[in-house]
């Protein structure tokens, strides 16, 4: 029985990761570089955290 | 599919997503930490008794609350994904974000690599068939929580919140079990701790168990690569980091008690399985059952809130160009830093497939104590260049410097305690820093935009 389950374990990992790299794949031919680049440190404090005392 | 030519125009922000509350906060620290109870701990015993794994089960208990506190003040304050990266970037400087953000990348995925195979020796011990290895094992739980980081933090964070749960109640329900209120019904402190084999290797020994002990606590300090992520960070990494202290040394001090108390030293210092070795010598199926679960569920919960930390690391070091921006990618539907989860992701699966445990588990916490010592001297800097009062801060850290004199203290002995084990491994770590640091310093550096990798709005520090 483990030996089954060990096979099950090696097809859930392929087809997760499978499904992963399909993803990515989609995700950058569907968006430009610079949106998915766009992110920025800080956009937090600017927004809600002013420190001022 | 959509073309890019039809796809939202580039000035559309997608940053990370602010969902997470003090609760998968609390989740993203014990959830990585907890897997230390169950094994890791125990090899200190081997390095220097029974006794000096409940020394150091305390000491290395100070160590990490001078780091938790330490932690929420500085990441309440600068509240980046990257965490310590980001707060050694603005107090300290480049080169010293870069290694900080190289330490956490390794700290999280060796721990991540070493949670991994501690999965699969345990199923397959368990399962006890012959042929069979561990390495189905492992790629299913590597992959399975890559997919899940990858899919959004939320449903991360909330698995992790529930797992870890579950994980900290076996260990609860283990030492209600056991009648800790009457020694000699289950439990034999009495005839398992005596004079003769409390500290067998002396005072030496007690140091040499500093390398492990630390695996009480290792990695409560991962809390902070979530500030990007919660709703409130001057509130909730406070609140979920302190909170997840308290709880890791209850479990701490239970662990230590039951176990100590079921298993001789020689057994206890030398075992993968403390805890559920515990449950099995109570002779009670459901225990056994019980801690077994817990043991999986807690190695699940560690590799997952890795995998998150690492990811963030990594992503931030892409943001600021300290590594090509092609790693700052966010997922537009997910919102998660879905390239560095790939990129990270057969790194780990190769480690764990060719690694052996205790060389993991030395790296991860080797790039840990770095990360500490870091730590110590981070926070001196920063009450330096900005005072109390020139800033706000969502926590302010109580008997300054004490907490940073006491972490670096600690922090050397700990070196002195891994050179005594894996001194061959300390000094190629040190090396490679070295070498990375001079690829930084003289090649990488040209490309990163010196003026914007600096984002919080703070005044001048004092002295400048």
């Amino acid at each position: 029985m483990w030996v089954t389950i060990s096979y099950i374990c090696w097809a859930i990992s392929a087809a997760l990761a499978s499904w992963m790299v399909f993803d990515w794949y989609k995700t950058d031919s569907s968006y430009s570089e610079d949106m998915l680049t766009s992110s920025r440190e800080g956009e937090i404090e600017a927004a809600t955290e002013k420190h001022k005392i | 599919m959509a073309k890019a030519a039809t796809a939202p125009a580039p000035t559309t922000r997608v940053s990370l997503l602010r969902v997470l509350g003090p609760a998968h906060v609390w989740a993203l620290g014990v959830g990585i930490v907890l897997v230390g109870e169950f094994t890791g701990w125990n090899f200190s015993v081997d390095k220097g008794g029974t006794l000096a794994a409940l020394i150091v089960c305390w000491v290395v208990g100070l160590l990490y609350t001078s780091v938790a506190m330490i932690d929420s003040e500085v990441t309440s304050t600068v509240a980046a994904a990257g965490g310590q990266y980001a707060q050694a970037k603005h107090i300290v400087g480049p080169l010293m974000a870069f290694n900080v953000a190289l330490y956490l990348v390794f700290a999280y995925t060796m721990l991540e690599v070493s949670d991994a195979i501690l999965t699969g020796d345990m199923i397959v011990t368990v399962a006890a068939t012959d042929g069979l290895t561990h390495n189905a094992f492992i790629a299913v739980t590597i992959v399975t929580l890559a997919w899940l980081n990858y899919r959004g933090v939320l449903m991360t964070l909330n698995v992790n919140f529930i797992i870890t749960a579950l994980a900290y109640a076996s260990i609860v329900i283990l030492f209600f079990s056991v009648q800790p209120w009457s020694q000699g019904t289950v439990l034999r402190l009495g005839e398992m701790v005596t004079p003769q084999n409390a500290l067998p290797y002396g005072w030496i020994g007690v140091i040499a168990s500093f390398q492990f002990g630390i695996w009480f606590y290792l990695g409560i300090e991962g809390t902070t690569q979530a500030a990007e992520e919660v709703r409130s960070p001057a509130r909730s990494l406070p609140y979920g980091t302190m909170a997840g202290m308290i709880t890791l040394l209850i479990a701490a001090a239970l662990t230590w008690y039951v176990c100590a108390s079921l298993l001789p030293w020689e057994y206890l210092g030398f075992t993968f399985f403390p805890l559920y070795d515990a449950a099995r010598m109570t002779g009670s199926p459901i225990l056994e059952f019980l801690l077994f679960w817990g043991t999986v569920l807690s190695a699940v919960a560690s590799a997952n809130g890795c995998i998150n930390d690492a990811a963030r690391a990594w992503f931030s070091l892409g943001r600021d160009r300290y590594l090509p921006t092609w790693f700052s990618a966010v997922h537009p539907k997910y919102r998660t830093p879905y390239r560095s989860i790939l990129f990270l992701l057969p790194i780990a699966l190769a480690f764990a497939f060719i690694a052996d445990l205790n060389q993991a588990i030395t790296f991860s916490i080797l790039s840990g104590v770095l990360q500490y010592t870091f730590m110590s001297i981070n926070i001196m800097m920063f009450r330096n260049k900005w005072p109390l009062g020139s800033i706000r801060r969502g926590y302010t850290h109580p008997f300054h410097p004490i907490p940073a004199v006491v972490l670096l203290v600690l922090c050397v002995v700990t070196y002195f305690a891994i050179f005594l084990g894996f001194g061959s491994q300390l000094t190629a770590m040190v090396v490679f820093y070295t070498v990375v640091s001079l690829w930084f310093h003289f090649y990488r550096y040209q490309y990163v935009r010196r003026g914007d990798q600096f984002t919080m709005p703070w005044p001048k520090p004092l002295g400048y």
